[in-house]
């Protein structure tokens, strides 16, 4: 009778890629607000449909560079739109992450099963990492892919279809994006483990914790001293990733510039702070219970 | 083996002592029941077994120390704590799923077979079961984890007695196999009196009665006494005397039963007789 049970439970466990799974689970979010903000964009664009050949006349009177960023646009800004919604959903997700369980007293369940606060403090920090940049991607090269649908049923009476793949390749823009996705996460990961350590640590209003100390710190240096370092080393830890990543010249395509983003210090320093921080949540979450 | 093995086991919250020194074997095997007023440092002791709270002194469970090791340990201890811990946004399903995936010794068949047992919905979430359901698949998932040591803390705290009288028989005819150990903390004394094979007094974060259900019932009797006779048995030193309907009982420690048995009616007393004898005597 016991043989046969033996045998079955020595099944090899994946505690990592099933406390991932746990995540998304919980937080549809990750997934269902990108795709809102996609429907949006869509029904944007549907609902402009009738204008496009006479913009498309209009592009096409101006010169390549110009001609060329028009035709863009509207796919740049729905890229655009997707990264900081996934910024943003990312943020909140990690401020709630290591709240929630201790909120509505599930911390005690999760504890009672042999997982450690290392796999669970890493697959908390995977969905901003890994998930929603994953999810980001195929969302936008969705969107994209439906919008030029639409735009080319639309051009097709009018014979000006044709136009638009002159200026917009699809496949070099998603690897534009997959490339931004990475670069971005690397880029915010300091801020995503900061919100992951907040919210282990604050018994409530963890985004006020997260937030008021770095505006206090610096509120309290342009008073006393009367300079803004502090406030401008925040802002580039949420926009420096774009010079760094990217080269921009006037009316091209940004190109991608892997080495000089791999050699800029910001992205080290913040990978180390990131370190730091998401070491700190692990060992704090072995403290903590149920609130 | 010993199951569990403390010396000088202490706790304090700032100035408040939560565990004072307690030393305490459990054997494997053995039913412990920890009874004690609120705040008498159960969940502290619980805790602390298993590895959700740190101590000073000495602590092995299954030879390991739970502060140090809580996730490896995890694979041989269950937990139950009140109902409310099962987290309410997941579904039954990936209940199943997630504890098949991260639990070496869970057996997903039994756990399947216990549930088909109850009007429990695989779709359903955990948000939508009533209490007493949220019960039942919790034990269906520990009854299917083959665990050597299996934690109460207040497991059928707000279950009505059909639930709860299910919850201990499912305990114990479905599960307990002798292998195993349990440790129970409850209020509802008189419900785990047939269950445990031991008993622990906790107050004021101090053991102050530990003794087998064995000597629980060679050492203490009840006596309802005769009236005539309410004077002499005075004489013996009771732990305490009540009145039932008019009658006088008196509780017993280590007493001769032929003398005591020639005063009135001998009955087995109840653990929550003995714990409300115990603790008055204790307080200050």
């Amino acid at each position: 009778m016991n043989a046969p049970n033996e045998s079955r439970r020595s099944t090899i466990t994946r505690p990592f890629y099933w406390s991932v799974w746990r995540e998304i689970w919980e937080n549809h979010s990750v997934w269902i607000v990108p795709a809102i903000v996609s429907a949006i964009v869509l029904l944007g664009s549907l609902a402009s449909a009738s204008y496009l050949p006479k913009r498309r006349q209009n592009a096409l009177l101006l010169d390549e560079m110009h001609r060329r960023a028009a035709i863009e646009a509207p796919y740049d800004l729905a890229a655009i739109m997707l990264l900081i919604t996934a910024f943003i959903v990312g943020l909140f997700y990690c401020l709630d992450a290591l709240h929630g369980e201790r909120r509505d007293r599930s911390i005690l369940f999760w504890k009672s099963l042999p997982v450690s606060d290392l796999t669970t403090v890493l697959s908390k920090a995977t969905i901003p990492l890994v998930v929603i940049p994953l999810v980001t991607f195929v969302i936008t090269v969705v969107t994209q892919f439906l919008m030029l649908l639409i735009s080319t049923a639309v051009l097709a009476p009018s014979g000006l279809a044709g136009t638009t793949f002159q200026s917009f390749n699809l496949f070099r823009e998603s690897l534009v994006l997959l490339y931004g996705l990475i670069t971005i996460a690397l880029w915010h990961a300091p801020v995503y483990a900061w919100a992951l350590l907040v919210s282990g640590w604050a018994r409530r209003a963890t985004f006020l914790w997260a937030v008021l100390p770095p505006l206090a710190i610096g509120f309290f240096e342009k008073v006393t001293f009367n300079t803004t370092h502090f406030a401008s080393m925040i802002a580039d830890r949420i926009v420096g990733f774009a010079p760094e990543a990217f080269s921009y010249s006037p009316h091209t395509t940004p190109l991608m510039t892997p080495g000089k983003y791999l050699s800029s210090p910001g992205l080290w320093i913040g990978l180390i702070f990131a370190v730091a921080f998401v070491v700190a949540a692990i060992r704090l979450r072995r403290y903590r219970g149920a609130l | 083996m010993a199951c569990i093995e403390a010396r000088h086991l202490r706790k304090a919250f700032g100035p408040t002592v939560a565990l004072g020194d307690v030393d305490l074997t459990v054997n494997e095997g053995r039913i412990l029941g920890i009874i004690g007023p609120n705040g008498a440092g159960k969940t502290t002791l619980l805790n602390a077994v298993l590895g959700l709270t740190s101590y000073e002194g000495e602590l092995k469970v299954l030879g390991r120390d739970p502060w140090k090791s809580r996730d490896e340990l995890m694979r041989d201890v269950s937990f139950i704590a009140d109902v409310a811990v099962l987290p309410r946004w997941i579904r039954v399903t990936q209940l199943l799923d997630y504890v098949a995936g991260v639990h070496p010794k869970f057996d997903r068949a039994k756990a399947e077979n216990f549930l088909a047992k109850t009007t429990i919905k695989r779709t359903s979430k955990v948000r939508h079961l009533s209490k007493g359901m949220v019960a039942q698949l919790h034990l269906a998932l520990v009854m299917a984890i083959d665990e050597k040591l299996l934690v109460l803390d207040e497991p059928t705290l707000g279950l009505d007695i059909l639930f709860r009288k299910q919850f201990y028989d499912s305990l114990l005819n479905d599960y307990f196999d002798g292998g195993r150990t349990i440790i129970v903390t409850t209020h509802q004394v008189e419900e785990v009196q047939e269950v445990l094979t031991d008993l622990i007094f906790i107050n004021h974060g101090r053991i102050v009665l530990q003794c087998s259900m064995e000597e629980f019932e060679s050492r203490y009797v009840e006596v309802m006494v005769n009236p005539d006779q309410l004077a002499a048995a005075r004489t013996l030193k009771p732990l305490q005397e009540r009145n039932v309907f008019g009658r006088s009982v008196l509780l017993f420690e280590d007493v001769d039963l032929a003398q005591i048995s020639a005063l009135g009616e001998v009955r087995r007393p109840s653990i929550a007789d003995l714990f409300v004898a115990v603790m008055t005597k204790e307080k200050p």
